[in-house]
């Protein structure tokens, strides 16, 4: 992982910044250039919920490289919990809230777990960690893990 | 618009063939296809192939096959679709030849997947995922087969004695192909007790790292006669499409609407039906594909793949036989290979040259290949 | 009147026992449970490090203060585990806050005392009206080498404050702060070295009870305070016995200190041991308690903070977690091999 490839996402991994349709209230996690629903391309800057539940999951038992002292992990899609912010002093407060922003769900890691213990709809809350480092002296690179709510 | 048919098909070895480089796979297949030709000679040549950059570290493949077959000169291109990058090679000789711009085309999918270390061939395949959203955060492609396998079996009770059967299955018949890279019988019990890999998929339920190439010569099916040796295998329909990248991006994970349309527009062009279809060869990169892919072919009701399988249909004499060759699970899976191979498979039945595999007289088969979570997939129906 | 706006506490879920390490090198566990007062620790996972736990503790401190993030002026991160040796932790911190670009931004490394000089220079850059908020955080994920008595101590956490100068936000006024400082080589760590070295009994007398007495008069006197003044009064933990002798030795008695004493529990989290202790009093003080703050780092001397919470205290304990429920709930108890792994204690291939 290069560096500009890692910080290009960094609003997303640290923040949860999403693209919200202004037309459909369709909410795009990473944000994109059109909407799938209604075509538009006029998105305003939201941050996703930090709270969800396990939607499915698996348990990593044979790593892809960079994570071999994590296994085994717990891998899940987690829905988050409707309701998206505004960007603090970006919108200016004038532009209304989504009105049904619908589910998003990403993939992420679920830490501090028994993996024998999630079950599908587990409720969890998004923290900050390290996600992996690029070997001994490349990037540490953070982002966003699940962990029991 | 020209019917097309296939007059010729070829594989080389598969497994794992440390002697074997990307091009002698590539010329193996393709000239063991082209000996089913009369003259030998082809228009234009598709290669299928996902990674060679990764994997073998060579790109720009299609001049790389053209020059290695002597056909230095002839127009060759790459279609690249993950996992279905064979099936996406088949489908662009097949609009080239459809459409008048050539007579004579020659299909190779490969992969040469040893030449790097299984950490690497990890990455590679996963490089078909989503990089940035999913691999960033840890996810394997055996990961995100489990999360559908998981899910899948939460909302329709499927069973982890469902998912070994897939296995089971595809071993008893790689058991009767020369050409499949395992020859082994295999238990549920095995398949239970191999080692985990994602929870709940276990080793036996994921398909190899195979090294491999398939071919195909295609030419309208008006020529057949002028440049094929054997009886023409005509093709019926192709249909191809793609979903979200990310699995998580869809509304159902453990629906694989990429194949739902590309099987729709597959049957629509043939004018049939999925009780038509006398065999399939589908992608089990996991035994989970293979449940989720019959459903969405229409062979089982949506939520009843497991049970399915589990009913003995999709078996060698059962009503629907679902991939004779072994699939990608005991045949092998050279990913850039493998579209090309289904398609071999169902020659080769519709031929009714399969041997201790053969399915009875079929008239009528069916191959998907599919790229990632079903990102993408083509489908292709055969018939003679 | 400035003051804490907002705190926050990070403590990872894993733990490890005393006994676990005491098996592992046949030493005597009852002679660290009675002789040092400590019974467990915390420990990191491979995914949590000092800027993971400051961003979860500076989140809380965030939420408790209420304020937009884009209005912090200043952050500073202080640590001896800063997970790179060149490239900043703060801007880390800053960027998950949100409060880049306009943000003063520095790493403090100053033995255990990094994260409470950060919190100072917050404060004073607060008062000195360059900033509006600042932040000032004190983390760590402790290293002690294997077999070393550091090891029964060292632990993972991080604590967070945000300073203000908003009468309305202050939940704790910074009444008054002191420094006690000398050169005392008791325990340091060279560069390129994995595990500090310490003096031994060094660390005692001349070390730590030299400068946190010292510091703890000097800062009453500078106050104007007496011991029975203080609701509470939080030390720095290196391990349980010294911060209540300290406590002793300045007067104060037992039940002042225990509010902020996790250190039986927690281990020694450096750089975050005052700090956390803070937040644990933070979680329960009234309105009009004073609270006396003596960090300690060895070969970086004392300091004092003297606080008064006010009436909005209240308002914001139950906003985040509270330190005390991350120490006492949902736990996860690690065996010694596991351990090794999350401390990158295992040689792996690349």
């Amino acid at each position: 992982m290069q560096p500009q490839r890692y910080w290009r996402e960094i609003p997303q991994r640290y923040r949860l910044e999403a693209g919200l349709c202004r037309k459909c209230g369709k909410v795009f996690m990473p944000p994109r250039g059109v909407c799938d629903s209604c075509r538009s391309t006029d998105f305003e800057m939201v941050r996703l919920s930090d709270k969800g539940r396990i939607h499915t999951f698996t348990v990593i038992r044979i790593p892809p490289s960079g994570f071999g002292e994590q296994v085994p992990y717990v891998l899940a899609v987690v829905e988050l919990d409707d309701g998206v912010r505004p960007l603090p002093m970006v919108s200016g407060g004038g532009t209304p809230a989504p009105e049904t922003p619908g589910a998003v769900r990403l993939t992420m890691q679920v830490a501090d777990c028994e993996p024998e213990d999630v079950r599908i709809g587990d409720p969890v809350r998004l923290e900050f960690r390290k996600i992996n480092e690029v070997g001994k002296s490349g990037v540490i690179c953070y982002g966003y893990k699940a962990v029991p709510a | 618009m020209r019917d097309v048919a296939v007059i010729g098909v070829g594989m080389s070895r598969w497994g794992e063939l440390w002697s074997q480089s990307l091009r002698d796979l590539s010329c193996e297949a393709a000239l063991k296809a082209l000996a089913q030709t009369k003259d030998g000679g082809v228009d234009a040549i598709h290669v299928g192939c996902m990674s060679g950059g990764l994997c073998a570290g060579q790109e720009h493949l299609a001049s790389v096959v053209a020059d290695y077959l002597g056909f230095s000169g002839v127009p060759a291109s790459r279609s690249e679709s993950a996992c279905a990058s064979g099936g996406a090679a088949f489908k662009a000789a097949y609009a080239e030849v459809a459409a008048g711009l050539c007579d004579v085309a020659l299909v190779v999918g490969v992969e040469k997947m040893t030449d790097v270390g299984g950490d690497e061939a990890t990455y590679t395949l996963g490089t078909a995922a989503d990089q940035e959203y999913e691999c960033y955060n840890g996810a394997t492609f055996p990961g995100l087969y489990a999360m559908m396998a998981v899910r899948h079996m939460h909302e329709f009770g499927t069973t982890r004695r469902q998912l070994s059967l897939v296995a089971v299955k595809n071993h008893a018949n790689g058991l009767k192909n020369p050409e499949a890279q395992y020859h082994a019988k295999i238990t549920a019990e095995e398949v239970e007790g191999s080692a985990a890999v994602a929870d709940p998929l276990r080793l036996l339920d994921c398909s190899p790292i195979t090294d491999g190439a398939a071919a195909l010569v295609l030419c309208p099916l008006e020529l057949a006669k002028k440049f094929g040796k054997n009886s023409p295998v005509k093709v019926l329909g192709v249909g191809h499409a793609t979903d979200t990248i990310a699995l998580h991006s869809r509304k159902d994970v453990c629906r694989l609407s990429a194949v739902e349309k590309a099987a729709q527009r597959a049957y629509k062009t043939a004018g049939l039906k999925p009780g038509d279809i006398d065999l399939a060869e589908v992608h089990d990169c996991f035994t989970i594909a293979e449940i989720m892919v019959t459903e969405a072919l229409g062979f089982a009701k949506r939520g009843e793949g497991g049970k399915l399988v589990e009913s003995g249909a999709t078996g060698l004499g059962g009503k629907i036989p679902v991939n004779t060759s072994g699939g990608l699970k005991s045949k092998g899976h050279p990913v850039g290979a493998t579209g090309v191979a289904q398609l071999v498979e169902l020659v080769v039945q519709l031929r009714q040259e399969a041997g201790d595999r053969q399915v009875g007289k079929p008239k009528i088969g069916l191959a998907q290949n599919m790229g990632g979570t079903g990102g993408s997939s083509i489908v292709s129906i055969l018939g003679v | 009147m400035v003051g804490i706006c907002g705190y926050g506490a990070y403590i990872p879920r894993n733990r490890i026992k005393v006994e676990e390490i005491a098996k592992v090198w046949g030493t005597d566990a009852q002679s660290y449970k009675k002789g040092l007062m400590l019974e467990e620790k915390s420990v990191p996972s491979p995914d949590q490090d000092t800027i993971t736990m400051s961003v979860e503790a500076s989140r809380k401190a965030v939420k408790r203060a209420g304020i937009d993030p884009r209005l912090i002026g200043a952050a500073y991160v202080g640590s001896e585990s800063h997970p790179y040796a060149v490239k900043p932790s703060g801007t880390v911190l800053a960027e998950a806050l949100g409060s880049t670009p306009e943000c003063h931004t520095a790493d403090f490394e100053f033995a255990c005392k990094a994260g409470t000089e950060a919190m100072f220079v917050a404060s004073q850059l607060v008062k000195s009206g360059a900033v509006k908020y600042a932040l000032g955080v004190g983390a760590d994920t402790s290293q002690g080498a294997p077999g070393d008595a550091l090891e029964y101590s060292a632990a993972a956490g991080a604590a967070a404050y945000l300073f203000g100068a908003d009468r309305d936000l202050v939940v704790a006024e910074l009444v008054d702060t002191y420094a006690y400082m000398t050169d005392t080589p008791d325990f340091w760590r060279r560069e390129h070295m994995f595990y500090p070295r310490h003096g031994g009994r060094f660390t005692g007398e001349q070390a730590y009870f030299r400068h946190i007495v010292s510091a703890g008069k000097g800062m009453m006197a500078k106050a104007k305070k007496k011991p029975s003044d203080f609701a509470y009064v939080v030390f720095h933990q290196p391990n349980g016995k010294f911060p209540l002798r300290a406590g002793k030795l300045l007067g104060f008695e037992e039940r002042q200190i225990t509010t902020g004493w996790l250190v039986n529990k927690l281990g020694n989290t450096y750089s975050g041991s005052s700090p956390l202790g803070l937040t644990a009093v933070l979680d329960v003080a009234k309105a009009g308690d004073l609270i006396l703050v003596v960090p300690f780092g060895s070969g970086a001397g004392s300091d004092g903070f003297v606080f008064r919470a006010t009436e909005r205290l209240k308002s914001v304990q139950g906003l985040a977690l509270k330190t005390r429920q991350m120490l006492d709930e949902r736990k996860r108890y690690v065996d010694y091999g596991t351990y090794l792994k999350y401390r990158k204690m295992i040689i792996m291939n690349e």
